[in-house]
């Protein structure tokens, strides 16, 4: 009972928190865009004429989206239709439940990890999910039964399935070294050092198994530089023929997408939850010398640890969305055929002469 | 069209530009949010409604009509401007009056901005210099056509 109880806390917790950190990248790419191109940004929603830098935006968006007409054509699918924002909303939020948020804590001699279902193939579960996220891509151009939102649709799921394959292809060399594929033991290794000065993250290990995993990753959140089944500009997109809440419910999946990518970047490759240094008792510097600090500081920082390093992903992921413009789509099928896949092919060689020769 | 290894550095100039404007406007931003006074600002945004930006010594804007020190606007109806207007959007009607220098003056003078293209061309033409465009008010929305039609009085 107590178990089911925890489990339900744990789930609403963390949805939780990814609901209010999707609305607060709505809030952060409006304002970081802003800043980058010397502007100020919205700053007029209020409430009673209290501003706080326009943080009531999203409320504001939400309120509006709510109110629209939620419109589905005559032509469409209707039920398929309504299924394909819920599908691809779904399938990424639920990848959520494999990422350790910290060490596992214990409360009343009750071991409770941070970390809603500790998956002994979290690794490819996740994976897993990412690559279900298609079938809202294409269910949705195939029930709206319009021209451009096929179009839209059949661009998006070449382009995510290509990337697919470099995504899983990058993270193979880091499969070959970590020893398991459980997210929280792959974190738990992290701690240690390498060379006995440097904590030994996946980017210290893997710099080219980073380089090809992120770009993949940027591809797989389908925004700006890779944004063709979108295309907001010119060309028009899969949910061309949706209004109102489901197709705020897209743009939703696109910001969770970000923020679970940020997520597997900090968690395979920047330690997810691990400080440099701190291990149970406290910090212990390689320079010597130590800083004691009771159980529960040191799960606070570290859970303070994981969340800074998942805004500060979300945070580059955002400037890279207002740094580049739009690839080709010829382009983009190169570059992840013709560089991305060699790249993590490469990788693996690299690692695996590594691995032997040592 | 640049090729091979030169765009990964282009690629990397590109976001080494972004991420210095963030870091240098947001260092402004935060000073000024702390109430540090600094020279440069973070963003380069008027925040229009509250935050008038001043007006160039030639703008045009809304019209004036200047008065004598009697009260009696400086017009002589002599219907210069209305005729070389070409939104055809003054109306005159001319009256006497008793003083013998003056002889002429508007009973009525309406300038309808419903039609005005504010291309000034009435202040140029007056021969008594009784008309300007030199008010700075810009904001002349209503929301009536008849809230657009300028009398003498509101003139």
């Amino acid at each position: 009972m107590t178990d089911v109880l925890i489990l339900l806390v744990k789930i609403v917790l963390a949805l939780t928190w990814t609901m209010l950190l999707a609305l607060c990248l709505t809030w952060v790419e409006r304002k970081e865009s802003a800043v980058i191109q010397d502007r100020i940004g919205a700053n007029r929603a209020s409430i009673f004429g209290v501003r706080i830098l326009g943080l009531f935006q999203p409320f504001a968006d939400a309120i509006k989206m709510i109110f629209k007409e939620d419109f589905v054509p005559s032509f469409s699918e209707r039920v398929l239709h309504t299924m394909a924002p819920f599908l691809s909303f779904f399938f990424v939020a639920v990848t959520v439940v494999a990422v350790p948020f910290g060490d596992a804590i214990t409360v009343g001699g009750r071991r409770i990890a941070l970390q809603v279902a500790d998956l002994n193939a979290a690794l490819l579960f996740v994976l897993a999910m990412l690559g279900l996220g298609i079938y809202g891509i294409l269910v949705s151009g195939w029930a709206s039964n319009s021209r451009f939102a096929l179009l839209g649709s059949l661009r998006g799921a070449a382009q995510l399935i290509s990337y697919e394959v470099a995504l899983g292809l990058s993270l193979v060399g880091l499969v070959m070294v970590f020893p398991s594929l459980r997210l929280s033991e792959i974190v738990r290794f992290q701690g240690g050092l390498l060379f006995g000065f440097l904590p030994k993250w996946g980017i210290f290990i893997q710099p080219l198994g980073f380089a090809a995993f992120f770009l993949a990753a940027l591809a797989e959140t389908k925004r700006v530089p890779f944004d063709l089944p979108e295309g907001e500009s010119e060309i028009i997109g899969f949910f061309t023929e949706y209004s109102g809440l489901k197709w705020g419910l897209f743009m939703m999946t696109d910001f969770l997408e970000v923020i679970i990518v940020s997520c597997l970047a900090t968690t395979l490759f920047f330690g997810g939850w691990q400080v440099p240094w701190l291990g149970a008792g406290g910090f212990h510097f390689p320079w010597g010398g130590a800083w004691n600090l009771p159980a529960w500081l040191v799960t606070v920082f570290q859970v303070l640890a994981f969340n800074l390093k998942v805004f500060f992903f979300c945070w580059l992921q955002v400037l890279i969305r207002w740094t580049y413009p739009r690839f080709r789509y010829d382009q983009v099928m190169d570059f992840g055929w013709k560089f991305l896949v060699p790249l993590g092919a490469a990788n693996i060689l690299v690692t695996g002469l590594v691995l032997v020769l040592k | 069209m640049k090729k091979g290894w030169v765009v990964f550095k282009e690629i990397l100039r590109g976001i080494w530009i972004t991420a210095r404007h963030f870091t240098v406007n947001m260092w402004f931003h935060t000073l000024r949010l702390f109430g540090v006074k600094t020279r440069k600002k973070g963003a380069v945004t008027f925040q229009y409604p509250e935050q008038v930006k001043p007006l160039a010594p030639r703008h045009k804007s809304l019209h004036r009509i200047l008065r004598r020190e009697n009260g009696l606007p400086q017009c002589v109806a002599c219907m210069m401007c209305a005729t070389v207007c070409p939104s055809d959007c003054i109306y005159i009607e001319a009256g006497e009056t008793d003083d013998p220098e003056v002889q002429k003056y508007p009973t009525s003078f309406v300038i309808d901005l419903n039609r005005c293209c504010f291309c000034g061309f009435c202040v140029e033409a007056c021969p008594v210099d009784a008309i300007r465009m030199d008010t700075g008010e810009i904001r002349l929305a209503s929301t009536s056509h008849a809230g657009l039609e300028y009398p003498l009085e509101k003139l």
